[in-house]
């Protein structure tokens, strides 16, 4: 038997593992914390953050503003970048140390490096990806009632069931699986960055914030890798996770990409969005990587997104199916992104949309003039 | 020096995905491939042998005909295969995977200079779990997202991807590296490879030939050694079926910004 299988109930509080480089949060820390809020309110317990740095205790009133009660703060020069090494031992002492019931990491390419070293290390269960979670029974039912094909009514569950419930797509959303976590603790996640949504930040609650600081214990013998560089990528970061307005574009460009582009780009302008693209885009070497949408890309919940020339391959609709309006623009009447669009154009691009970007151009116009008006 | 590449069989889910009345994944309508992220964990295993000479040994975690798909890299170049296949080991979840998985890497040794090559995630799970789980459970260093790789003597040069950049990391053998498809471009079989894989030996290590290993225990490894298990599975309900507006002319956009701006979307 481990350690943490003998006695599950002497573990209490979510944590949320918050991540930081070069002394800057990760926008993914607002959202694991808003959400861990959430369920630490379920459990009737704290919800904690973890940050691990060098010089980074100014960075804990702004995670407190969206949610935390205190901080689990640990400093040392050794933990400034980051190492799955050192991370690895700071956050496994730690958690020997305070029990968590509930640990949350947000599915970066560090979150995932260090979710199944720090779970494997102390043999509990780490479910990847997830999109959503629950603790309470009543609530989880009623999230399988709007986005599931079961028949909820005539399931038998027990109501006092207080395992944390950690959804995430299989097969590019095809299926979805509830996993849990019974016998062993913490219950460990790794969540999809761009899915749960940012609360307010609360000035009340960021001045509130307790700071625990853990002791650290790192030697040179604990780090057995070398980190000789951390290069930025040198053109801009599109921020396609927190835009708002998303206009993506897809193989019918391929006919004209420049032309294609520039159309695309125009309609965002427009919207005051951004551009993103399907894989085969970034393949094609039309756009950079940091602008693919999808199962392997980013994950997108705009307001709106545009699908330009999208066929709609499940890989991609993973990454924006959940979209408040999808309107797909595409010439083949029979293209599977239709199924999931909200408005669908069939039609040549390269017509469609200078025309709706003018519509929309025209249409701004008018309310801008009516609001003018009315002063 | 040897490298051993972890490998997975795994339903091709670039075409249509079937799925069960009951919510399960149809995996027999479904042709199977070898995990694509594992084919350049391959690629770069047989890269170094090129320039170094190592062994290549491939080892997969899966039922019987996973071997053929073993076979299938031997005639790209890999020396011997290793299938792990046991009724014991079924409905493990990644923790209990990577538990198996390291045994038998275990048992075949790993020796100061050796290297353990894995995919990033495999596409049917999507996980990402078990190349880390593996390295942790070998008590060797890890490096995931890898995206080019240099060895020099006992040291690997890895460029270490990020999601606004990449970071370059040195790590001495023998470690664990996680390979994504910016790192190369997979060979073709050889000819010559396709003749002579099947007199090459893809040996089965099954729950007898493991249960003596260290790490394997009964109630660490299958469904019952698994700390996760699936609550429910289930399929998303299909959307309401959207607006098609026909004409895709002036009247349809300007129709389409109307109707946006009345739903306040725009």
């Amino acid at each position: 038997m481990s350690y943490n299988s003998m006695d599950i109930g002497a573990f209490k509080d979510v944590w949320v593992f918050c991540e930081q480089r070069e002394g800057k949060l990760m926008p993914t820390d607002f959202e694991l914390i808003s959400e861990g809020r959430k369920l630490a309110d379920e459990l009737g317990v704290q919800l904690c953050g973890l940050l691990l740095g060098d010089g980074v205790e100014c960075l804990c009133r702004e995670l407190a503003g969206y949610g935390a009660d205190k901080i689990i703060l640990c400093e040392h020069p050794k933990l400034a970048t980051y190492t799955t090494d050192a991370y690895a031992k700071v956050v496994c002492d730690a958690i020997r140390e305070y029990k968590p019931e509930v640990f949350l990491i947000g599915a970066s390419t560090i979150g995932r490096d260090l979710g199944p070293r720090c779970a494997a290390r102390l043999h509990t269960g780490l479910c990847a990806d997830c999109t959503h979670l629950d603790v309470g029974v009543g609530k989880y039912l009623e999230f399988l009632r709007e986005n599931s094909t079961l028949d909820v009514a005539g399931m038998a569950v027990d109501e006092n069931d207080r395992n944390l419930k950690m959804t995430r797509p299989a097969f590019g959303g095809h299926l979805m699986a509830s996993i849990i976590c019974p016998r062993f603790r913490p219950a460990m996640a790794t969540v999809r960055p761009g899915v749960m949504r940012k609360a307010p930040f609360c000035e009340e609650k960021a001045d509130a914030v307790e700071i625990v600081r853990a002791k650290v214990e790192l030697s040179d013998a604990d780090i057995q890798t070398e980190v000789v560089e951390v290069v930025k990528a040198a053109r801009k970061i599109v921020d396609l996770v927190g835009a708002e307005y998303v206009v993506s574009v897809g193989r019918g460009i391929g006919k004209n990409t420049e032309l294609g582009l520039r159309l695309a780009e125009e309609l965002a302008a427009e919207l005051g969005g951004v551009v993103g693209g399907s894989r085969a885009v970034i393949d094609s070497g039309w756009l950079s990587a940091d602008h693919q949408v999808g199962q392997t890309g980013k994950t997108v919940h705009p307001k709106v997104y545009v699908a330009l020339g999208i066929s709609g391959a499940i890989q991609h609709k993973a990454g924006m199916q959940d979209s408040e309006c999808v309107i797909a623009v595409n010439k083949n009447p029979n293209a599977p992104i239709f199924e999931i669009a909200d408005y669908g154009i069939c039609g040549d691009l390269f017509k469609v949309t200078p025309m709706l970007t003018e519509a929309i151009r025209k249409l701004r116009g008018e309310k801008a003039r009516t609001v003018l008006a009315c002063d | 020096m040897k490298i051993i590449v972890c490998v997975k069989q795994v339903p091709d889910t670039s075409g249509k995905v079937a799925v069960n009345p009951d919510g399960t994944l149809n995996r027999a309508s479904m042709p199977t491939i070898t995990n694509p992220d594992d084919m350049n964990a391959v690629e770069a295993a047989l890269k170094l042998k090129d320039e170094t000479g190592c062994k290549v040994i491939v080892i997969s975690m899966g039922p019987a005909p996973a071997a053929k798909m073993l076979r299938e890299l031997i005639a790209m170049g890999a020396d011997e295969g290793v299938l792990v296949s046991g009724r014991e080991f079924g409905g493990s979840d990644t923790y209990a995977t990577s538990q198996i998985l390291a045994a038998a890497i275990h048992k075949i040794g790993l020796d100061k200079d050796d290297i353990v090559l894995c995919g990033r995630q495999a596409i049917d799970g999507d996980t990402a779990q078990v190349g880390p789980q593996i390295a942790e459970k070998l008590g060797i260093p890890q490096v995931t997202y890898c995206a080019e790789l240099k060895k020099t003597g006992g040291t690997l040069t890895v460029r270490r991807m990020l999601e606004d950049g990449y970071m370059t990391v040195k790590v001495k053998t023998p470690c664990l590296i996680t390979c994504i498809k910016e790192l190369n471009a997979p060979r073709y079989m050889s000819v010559a490879g396709i003749f002579e894989c099947n007199q090459k030996s893809v040996a089965v290590f099954d729950y007898e030939a493991l249960k003596d290993e260290p790490l394997i225990d009964a109630t660490t490894i299958g469904l019952k050694g698994s700390p996760t298990n699936i609550f429910k599975s289930f399929t998303p309900p299909p959307k309401g079926v959207g607006m098609m507006l026909e004409g895709a002319d002036k009247a349809d956009c300007e129709k389409l910004a109307g109707m946006l701006a009345a739903k306040h979307i725009i």
